[in-house]
């Protein structure tokens, strides 16, 4: 990991009210790297990528995107910054009110004073490499699930970002509309050299996909490494993480009393007593 | 007994505080939307939008309740001075109650309930599927872009159709006072036209509006912007815009009238 942080984050701490939701948190991505946080929902993730983006502070610590200190960063620097950035959201996060094209288009019209005829150039062709020109009239409500992502993707990219992150990119997809994701986030990454984040608990797909895995448990990273280090490891959070097993460090049950204490049967008599034990 | 008169007297600060609290949130967001207010100017087909969705497609039920309003001040109006002997004064009775009252109160009630709460749940909608946040992540403030417009929109299209609304009301009076009861066509305009002031009448009228605009547009975009990213959040906030609007609009109602007509 020699090539210069695109994110460098040291003993970062993030509150909220008086809940710790992220606590020493130390990661450094290398520029053109792709890497994955994952971790059961609820850890602190999203938190991270959302974090990174600059939409929340860091209550302690450092983080730096890109060179720019996110804990100093003025409003103008922030959205400075942005231009550089792209974010893929969890449900495509399309602008319901305009077509495909007008979705991939909104960035260029926004920021740029590109005659319009150019910027229909430009969209067709990120759509073309989402495989959707042909539904560049559509509107997202008659889009699949993995459509609007692939829409929204090439919304993303519109600027060619030099940063992605990518929220939940491959939940409630089918596995050819996964794979096809994936695809498209590994070509990206070799065709602009996008350093790419991709938030998710998809493990097999994105092991197949990443150069590097941090783990994030209750708002810590506890693991991290290359996908065979992880998938290699002894952890038994990890473990059970990327095995998919039901019981382990992670509770089958949410804490609660025992329940033949409140219904007068014998625990070793009910449904799943054997993940309780 | 001394216990239940302090936890009474508690309860109303809360509630004092919880009021006070709320004006002040909505005041600080119209603040910020006014700030970022050059994009909705700088790039006027936006507001020019905006007005279309919250002052066009409001136009239907804002016409046909100025007519039956008009009607229906018209029939009482008649009633009434009939028996003094100036039924001729109907049509002063009928446009001074459009003018000074009925016209910016009702108007700006059916705008907050119709276009009100539509630019609420838009808003709503757009921070629950997240679209607020890609546009923020895409280095596009969203009060700029959605809010500003919006918020313009709303506040340009209340006079506009309070006037549209207060003429119908007109008409509907003349239909019902001249054409349907038979009194003077030529009283009904020409004592209106004496009794009617444009500046002491017509001007105020409009300013009530304008304000009521005003008060509606940022009490809307600001539940839309603030309401929990859920089905329960939006159809909350929803709800708390027709029903803050609303009394806001008669409050301000009440301080404007005194303010304007106390002499």
């Amino acid at each position: 990991m020699a090539a210069p942080a695109a994110v460098e984050i040291s003993h970062l701490h993030f509150r909220y009210g008086d809940r710790d939701v992220l606590r020493d948190i130390n990661m450094r991505i290398p520029q053109g790297s792709i890497v994955a946080i994952m971790g059961q929902s609820g850890c602190g993730k999203t938190t991270l990528l959302r974090l990174i983006g600059g939409q929340l502070r860091p209550s302690q610590g450092e983080l730096r995107v890109d060179g720019e200190d996110m804990c100093a960063i003025d409003e103008a620097a922030l959205y400075r910054l942005r231009r550089r950035m792209g974010m893929l959201f969890q449900f495509g996060a399309l602008f319901t009110d305009m077509t495909v094209f007008d979705n991939v288009a909104f960035q260029m019209r926004e920021h740029t004073a590109l005659a319009e005829s150019l910027i229909r150039d430009l969209t067709l062709l990120k759509l073309q490499a989402v495989g959707l020109r042909g539904a560049c009239d559509r509107m997202p409500g008659e889009l699949s699930g993995g459509m609007a992502r692939r829409a929204a993707l090439a919304r993303a990219i519109a600027l060619d970002p030099r940063l992605m992150m990518y929220d939940e990119p491959f939940t409630g997809l089918d596995p050819i509309s996964m794979g096809v994701i994936a695809r498209l986030i590994r070509d990206l990454n070799q065709a602009l050299g996008t350093t790419s984040i991709i938030v998710t608990h998809d493990v097999q797909e994105s092991m197949r996909l990443v150069d590097y895995v941090f783990f994030v448990s209750a708002g810590v990273i506890v693991a991290q490494g290359t996908p065979d280090e992880i998938r290699a490891s002894g952890l038994p959070y990890v473990h059970q993480f990327v095995w998919g097993e039901m019981d382990g460090p992670v509770p089958f049950h949410y804490p609660a009393p025992p329940i033949g204490a409140l219904i007068g049967a014998a625990p070793a008599t009910l449904p799943g007593a054997a993940a309780h034990a | 007994m001394l216990e239940g008169l302090l936890g009474s007297l508690r309860q109303v600060g809360a509630m004092t505080l919880e009021i006070a609290e709320g004006i002040g949130a909505v005041l600080v967001f119209l603040v910020l939307t006014l700030r970022h207010s050059a994009t909705s100017f700088r790039r006027f087909s936006l507001t020019i939008r905006e007005m279309f969705y919250s002052g066009v497609m409001s136009l239907i039920i804002i016409l046909v309740s100025g007519l039956f309003v008009g009607m229906v001040l018209g029939l009482q109006g008649y009633e009434t001075l009939q028996t003094y002997g100036s039924a001729e004064s109907v049509g002063t009775l009928v446009a001074l109650s459009l003018t000074r009252e009925l016209g910016p109160v009702v108007s700006a009630l059916l705008f907050a309930s119709r276009a009100g709460s539509a630019i609420t749940a838009e808003i709503g909608l757009m921070k629950a599927t997240e679209q607020l946040s890609a546009m923020e992540m895409m280095a596009i403030n969203p009060i700029a872009r959605v809010i500003g417009p919006r918020f313009w929109g709303g506040f340009l299209a209340m006079p506009l159709l309070s006037a549209m609304f207060t003429a119908m009301g007109v008409l509907g009076g003349y239909v019902i006072a001249v054409i349907v009861i038979g009194v003077d066509s030529g009283a009904f305009w020409s004592q209106m036209q004496g009794a009617v002031d444009v500046m002491h009448d017509v001007v105020n009228s409009m300013i009530k509006s304008a304000v009521f605009g005003l008060a509606v547009s940022a009490i809307a975009t600001y539940q839309g912007y603030a309401a929990a990213p859920t089905a329960e959040g939006v159809s909350g906030a929803t709800t708390r815009t027709v029903v803050s609007s609303s009394l806001a609009i008669l409050a301000l109602d009440l301080v404007l009238t005194a303010i304007m007509f106390k002499g």
